[in-house]
């Protein structure tokens, strides 16, 4: 395996959580609703998909364990923000907060036990052409999941009539309601396709990325998928550039530190994170680009009137 | 049959007493159903979790230890909520002020003066400050998410404080931990009696009571509550956002810096890798069960101090999981968010009314 490849493929690895919980996001706050409960639902899917892949010994169900408990998760916070109508912003810090003590208490009996890997496929000649084989046709389906979906949504947001109601939701609720569409049902909708994707992303981290249990195995990549759906303007194609860019930030800092130049472990660590900030502030430096597309009612209640 | 929300002709006063006891029972009522999942009494536990740390003056005073850092913060967050505005980088603020505090045992452990601690606690102060005005400013001079901004910073801060306890700042005759040099008599906060309660105490009443008539009182304290609630009307009013921002960031990450120096140069006494478990973002919990009121967030602190010392109890005499302390915390703010509802709902089951049958207003 050369050098670049090795690269190319730990980047692909890295950068599919980041697009699958940004992709998810995307669709809820298109909707109109800010869940910043990611890294709770994420860290909840990652703990799920690996206790069920380690107890039946299939990564797959692992993968549907995962599924459901973003799910689960979003619908939690779903039922709070449009049944009880209680501030999104706070709502998503509860779940977060909880989903990471959740999350650690039940995985405290899986902590360092193997983990089951998800297998990659393999199409017999391709995957064995020379560099371009691995990288591009021997993944795990989450890679390919990811990259399905976020062509998916584009497809539906921008296409069809689905995407059309779930636009109207997020641009303006009452105009959706007196058109007669059932606003909180759309908003359930997204949430939970938001769950979904967060949950595959976590399912990804504990049964591709790393097949292990970690306490905090997140470690706030959630938050950085809320910051890619902001960076990109809340269109799914700069969501995927977005997930790439970042994801090749923190690989490449992890090869920096495995090379040993004098520089701190800990400041390449917090590269992602500092490069996160410095992408928020050129995006929305540019007030035109943010202001179009920020979906107008985003983060706000909606309380039908009959 | 469906669930909905009907709107009362006004607040409910009575509810906004309630609504966070209501709270704390269900999360009571939800710890003994888990209690009782996992096998055990779940009289027991609970008395175990919830009473006993208020039984003895030993763990009174423990409680009053780890209740002076969340109701520091606490009682910032909740002038900056108030405001509509996002802190939710509490944490990182806290260590930065511990760095910046801690920078004066650790470059100058000769020093010895009655200067060393007032300038620690002032550098901790201004370290959160520091750290806090990030956000504050790329909000406004680019108008960046100040909720992203502020996590993110924990992250870095985090790896800041790693860097200097296992690097420059390392203990030289600590065997290599990862550890500062321990803070002597005269770089330490002064206890109140004989046990662990310390200065961070007083200083936590302090700001509870500067912060309850600041905001009832003064101008500035009416801006930010008029800014929060009708942004609108405080634009019209002339009273500047960005500088409410300014404002609310400098409170908010100054007192985080305070609680952070008082951590290390109290209960801790060096500076380690881990210097809080997760105080700034309990104080979080701390601010919204206590309404956003400072005097509320007092009693608020108290509960979430109970169950930071009801955790660690449990965790010894009943042998369960010190997560279960995350997961009430987590589900207590559920709760608490929840029950604020009914301040401005009542809750209906059934049919609701069809269109017209009803006199309901539109929901705002």
């Amino acid at each position: 395996m050369s050098a670049l490849e090795a690269v190319l493929l730990t980047v692909i690895t890295a950068s599919t959580p980041l697009l699958l919980a940004a992709i998810g996001e995307l669709v809820t706050e298109r909707s109109g609703v800010l869940n910043l409960g990611v890294e709770g639902m994420m860290v909840m899917g990652a703990v799920a998909g690996f206790a069920a892949a380690y107890t039946t010994g299939s990564a797959a169900l692992g993968v549907v364990a995962a599924v459901g408990a973003g799910i689960a998760m979003s619908l939690l916070f779903a039922f709070l923000t449009q049944t009880l109508v209680t501030n999104q912003v706070a709502t998503g810090l509860a779940l977060t907060l909880f989903g990471l003590g959740l999350s650690g208490l039940i995985g405290e009996g899986f902590t360092g036990l193997p983990g089951v890997k998800l297998t990659p496929i393999h199409v017999p000649g391709l995957s064995d052409l020379p560099l371009l084989g691995p990288v591009l046709f021997g993944q795990d389906l989450l890679v390919y999941a990811s990259l399905a979906l976020t062509a998916l949504v584009a497809w539906v947001l921008s296409r069809t009539r689905l995407g059309l109601v779930i636009r109207a939701t997020g641009g303006n609720h009452h105009s959706a309601h007196a058109l007669g569409y059932r606003v909180i049902a759309v908003r359930y909708g997204c949430i939970a396709f938001g769950g979904l994707c967060s949950g595959l992303a976590g399912g990804y981290l504990s049964l591709a990325y790393t097949p292990l249990w970690i306490e905090n195995m997140s470690a706030g990549r959630g938050w950085i998928a809320l910051a890619l759906v902001v960076f990109s303007t809340w269109a799914p194609r700069r969501v995927a550039v977005g997930a790439y860019l970042f994801g090749t930030v923190w690989i490449m800092g992890l090869y920096v530190q495995g090379i040993g130049i004098g520089i701190p472990s800990q400041l390449l660590s917090s590269l992602p994170y500092l490069v996160t900030i410095a992408a928020l502030v050129v995006i929305s430096g540019n007030r035109l680009l943010t202001k179009v597309n920020t979906p107008a009612c985003i983060g706000q209640t909606f309380v039908p009137d009959r | 049959m469906r669930l909905w929300l009907e709107q009362r002709p006004e607040r409910s006063r009575a509810m906004s007493v309630i609504s966070p006891l209501i709270a704390i029972a269900l999360t009571v009522i939800a710890g003994a159903i888990i209690f009782a999942a996992s096998g055990l009494d779940p009289l027991r536990a609970l008395f175990i979790y919830f009473v006993e740390p208020v039984t003895t003056l030993w763990s009174i005073e423990e409680l009053i230890v780890k209740t002076a850092p969340l109701v520091l913060i606490g009682v910032g967050l909740a002038v900056c909520f108030r405001a509509n505005i996002w802190n939710i980088g509490a944490e990182g603020q806290l260590t930065v002020g511990a760095i910046a505090g801690a920078s004066v045992p650790i470059l100058a452990p000769h020093w010895d003066s009655f200067l060393v601690l007032p300038l620690m606690l002032l550098l901790g102060t201004l370290g959160g400050m520091a750290w806090a005005a990030v956000p504050a400013l790329l909000r406004n001079r680019f108008g960046v998410n100040e909720i992203l901004t502020s996590l993110m910073l924990v992250y870095v801060a985090q790896y800041l404080l790693d860097w200097l306890v296992r690097g420059p700042w390392r203990d030289p005759g600590g065997y290599n931990f990862p550890e500062s040099i321990e803070f002597q008599a005269w770089q330490s906060l002064p206890t109140l009696g004989a046990g662990r309660v310390h200065l961070g105490a007083l200083l936590a009443l302090i700001a509870v009571a500067l912060l309850f008539v600041f905001m009832a009182r003064t101008l500035k304290g009416f801006e930010i509550r008029v800014s929060g609630e009708a942004p609108r009307a405080a634009a019209f009013g002339g009273f500047s956002r960005s500088r409410t921002v300014w404002l609310c960031f400098g409170i908010s990450g100054g007192l985080a810096g305070l609680a952070g120096i008082c951590e290390v140069a109290g209960p801790v006494g060096q500076l380690q890798p881990s210097i809080s478990p997760g105080y700034g973002f309990i104080a979080i919990i701390v601010a919204f069960l206590g309404r956003l009121n400072p005097v509320v967030v007092l009693l608020a602190g108290l509960v979430l101090g109970i169950s930071y010392l009801g955790g660690e109890s449990a965790q010894i005499v009943l042998g369960i999981s010190g997560k279960t302390t995350q997961v009430f915390q987590g589900m207590l703010l559920f709760f608490i968010l929840a029950c604020d509802t009914l301040i401005r709902y009542r809750l209906r089951f059934g049919r609701r009314p069809g269109a017209g049958t009803a006199g309901a207003e539109q929901a705002p």
